[in-house]
């Protein structure tokens, strides 16, 4: 199970983007954990921007500012401006003001969607190499830090360019769903002085180290995480109904152009027999107009999502069988 | 940019006028300094006297006891505060900036921060208010509950700048918390101290300002904590760096630290045991506790419930695997 892990994304050692690790500062995560905890509780996502710079292969990631939430009464708040603004301001306490990605928290492992997709795209394309950052709260709150990076992978860009989302582009593209993002290993790292600040902290703090990490109660984060993954599956089984539907409806039609052209020959042949002009050929394809292919983006999509369910649910359950066998050892010393 | 000089206070709409040598004005403020040699002839400039009150204090700030509202600090403040000093201009030996966050009616929580530009010399300070303003105001579109409460200064001592920044966050917050985090670890450690001020000195002559520490506590969200302790393992790498690892390596981290408190434990126990230590009742009682919490399951009963966990878990992963060969599959058969 746990050897499975890289193999939902492409595997990270053949990485062939321009970015091949991601160094982030601890400033940052903090302040990431701190804009969900404090903006993040009733809506579904709070996003923001990574600030940094690019080193030889690695991305560094050096500061971050949040965004303020989307809501119906601020209709005239322009984000260009503010994050135009943000960045100049930033620019004057001598802060990294270069655009290096986006973050955004994630509701139990649900981010494969449109909008991502076509966020990252822009990002993309105007800078070569950026990240979304994904960030679990739920996960995080569980024990370890869950944040990971993902870009698009080139063949992925490649469509988004062209806008040709149909089943035969994909297919020159060769993307299945593995294919469409790609993980960048993370590593944190710290200055001199953050370190200093740390042993710091770790004299003076008294809050008890948290030990959720060992904790065996978490059937409900499962059952979420399983209620999520048979929502998904619903939308693709409806998805490939939807395409079964398409794909009789196609044979179907195929055969009746058969028929009416074989019709329409023993006709001719009947009356060149009978010495009559042949009747005029009609345009096949205006008769039978052929049915609308179902878009396979979305397809694509939810079965992206679905991967991630699964390796989440996957890992969480390799981390409790962990955590019984543990118990049962604990246990059998007691007996 | 405002530029006030140590003898004058006050920005553009407020110019304080000059009223001579050594002009007494209302509490707190200061009259212009005399400068160039000339003996004081009037009374005290308060800002001398804020001065030395401070340093004469300082040696005792850690044994007063205080009183006011009790400092709470998240320790994105102090990280933020502590990268702003990483990238302070040239030349320049502190840096300064607004504190944001939430005020109680015994603690103020510090939450945020943002640093400010800001020029010192010798006898003249300037403060970027228009940046400050503004930057205030971006905030606040991202979380509208934070407050100005007070503001930052990298460094050791209390300055007579200090005393005029601090003047002008009184006019944007009814009490304004200064705090300083001495980045320069003059005193050896990182120290971060609160202080709020209040006014003092002899009615009706001069007035000065004094600097009363508070004590600062450190307060984390839960997802913090856990934030925090994974920076923590930086400490220890040579490059300053740490990966982030996943499942199962995370379960045999923990466990390995339960495993080190543990034979911390059973190391003090043998100590009392051979009379090296004396023995302690409470934490007699903690240990007592400790044993009693792990359950007394008959086995069976035990073995069933594992069993069942187990198969849960294991019928989940079979879900899982056969999801994920049947989206594989659907992929060929569709898309292909």
């Amino acid at each position: 199970m746990a050897s499975r892990k890289e193999s939902g994304v492409s595997s990270s050692n053949t990485l062939d983007s321009p970015v091949k690790q991601i160094q982030i500062e601890g400033l940052v995560v903090l302040k990431i954990i701190k804009h969900y905890q404090e903006e993040g509780q009733g809506s579904e996502v709070v996003q923001g921007v990574l600030l940094g710079l690019v080193v030889e292969d690695r991305l560094e990631i050096t500061n971050c500012f949040p965004f303020p939430q989307h809501t119906e009464e601020d209709a005239d708040f322009d984000e260009v401006q503010y994050q135009m603004e943000m960045m100049r301001s930033l620019r004057h306490v001598n802060i990294d003001h270069l655009h290096v990605g986006w973050y955004q928290s994630t509701f139990y492992g649900s981010f494969v969607s449109r909008a991502l997709l076509d966020s990252q795209f822009s990002y993309q394309h105007a800078i070569e190499e950026s990240v979304v950052l994904i960030y679990d709260p739920i996960k995080t709150a569980q024990g370890s830090l869950s944040l990971k990076a993902y870009r698009l992978t080139p063949k992925l860009m490649e469509i988004c360019k062209e806008k040709d989302f149909s089943a035969e582009g994909l297919k020159k593209a060769a993307v299945g769903y593995e294919n469409m993002f790609e993980e960048v290993p993370i590593v944190i790292k710290n200055s001199h002085l953050i370190s200093v600040l740390l042993w710091e902290l770790e004299e003076k703090s008294t809050v008890p180290s948290k030990h959720e990490l060992l904790s065996l109660s978490s059937s409900s984060h499962l059952e979420k995480s399983l209620q999520m993954l048979m929502d998904r599956v619903d939308d693709m089984s409806q998805d490939i109904v939807k395409f079964n539907t398409f794909s009789r409806n196609t044979s179907k039609q195929q055969q009746q152009k058969h028929q009416y052209i074989q019709r329409r020959q023993q006709e001719n042949t009947q009356r060149q027999s009978r010495g009559e002009p042949p009747l005029p050929e009609e345009d096949i394809s205006k008769m039978f107009k052929p049915p609308q292919p179902p878009p396979r983006m979305d397809t694509l999509l939810i079965a992206g999502q679905i991967n991630t369910y699964c390796q989440t649910v996957k890992e969480f359950t390799s981390q409790n069988l962990g955590k019984l066998f543990m118990a049962e050892a604990l246990q059998g010393h007691n007996s | 940019m405002v530029a006030g000089s140590a003898g004058r206070c006050g920005d553009r709409t407020d110019r304080r006028t000059a009223t001579g040598m050594g002009g007494v004005s209302s509490a707190g403020r200061c009259g212009p300094c005399p400068r160039g040699g000339d003996t004081f002839t009037g009374p005290f400039p308060s800002c001398r006297f804020a001065l030395f009150l401070a340093a004469a204090i300082t040696p005792f700030l850690s044994n007063m006891s205080v009183y006011g509202p009790v400092v709470k600090i998240h320790p994105v403040v102090v990280a933020s505060i502590v990268d702003s000093y990483e990238r302070r201009n040239e030349g320049a030996s502190r840096v300064i900036g607004t504190l944001l966050g939430t005020i109680d009616k015994h603690s103020v929580e510090v939450t945020n921060c943002f640093s400010v530009p800001h020029n010192e010399s010798e006898d003249e300070v300037a403060v970027d208010m228009e940046f400050a303003k503004n930057m205030y105001e971006l905030h606040r579109k991202v979380s509208p509950s934070e407050v100005i409460i007070g503001w930052y200064a990298t460094g050791y001592d209390i300055t007579e700048h200090s005393v005029l920044i601090h003047e002008y966050y009184s006019r944007e917050a009814q009490n304004p918390i200064h705090l300083t985090v001495d980045t320069a670890l003059q005193s050896g450690k990182m120290s971060v101290r609160a202080y709020l001020s209040a006014p003092m000195g002899v009615p009706g002559k001069t007035v000065g300002v004094m600097f009363t520490p508070l004590s600062v506590k450190y307060v984390y969200y839960d997802t913090e904590c856990i934030g925090i302790e994974l920076l923590q393992k930086t400490r220890t790498s040579p490059s300053r760096t740490n990966g982030l690892t996943s499942d199962l390596t995370q379960v045999a981290g923990s466990a390995a630290q339960t495993q080190e408190m543990l034979s911390t434990v059973l190391a003090y126990i043998e100590d009392v045991l051979a009379g090296k230590v004396t023995a302690d009742n409470s934490v007699g009682r903690y240990l007592m506790d400790l044993v009693d919490k792990v359950p007394m399951i008959p086995a069976e009963d035990f073995e069933t419930m594992l069993n069942s966990n187990i198969n849960d878990l294991l019928m989940v992963t079979y879900l899982t695997n056969l999801t994920q060969t049947q989206i594989a599959l659907n992929e060929k058969l569709v898309i292909m």
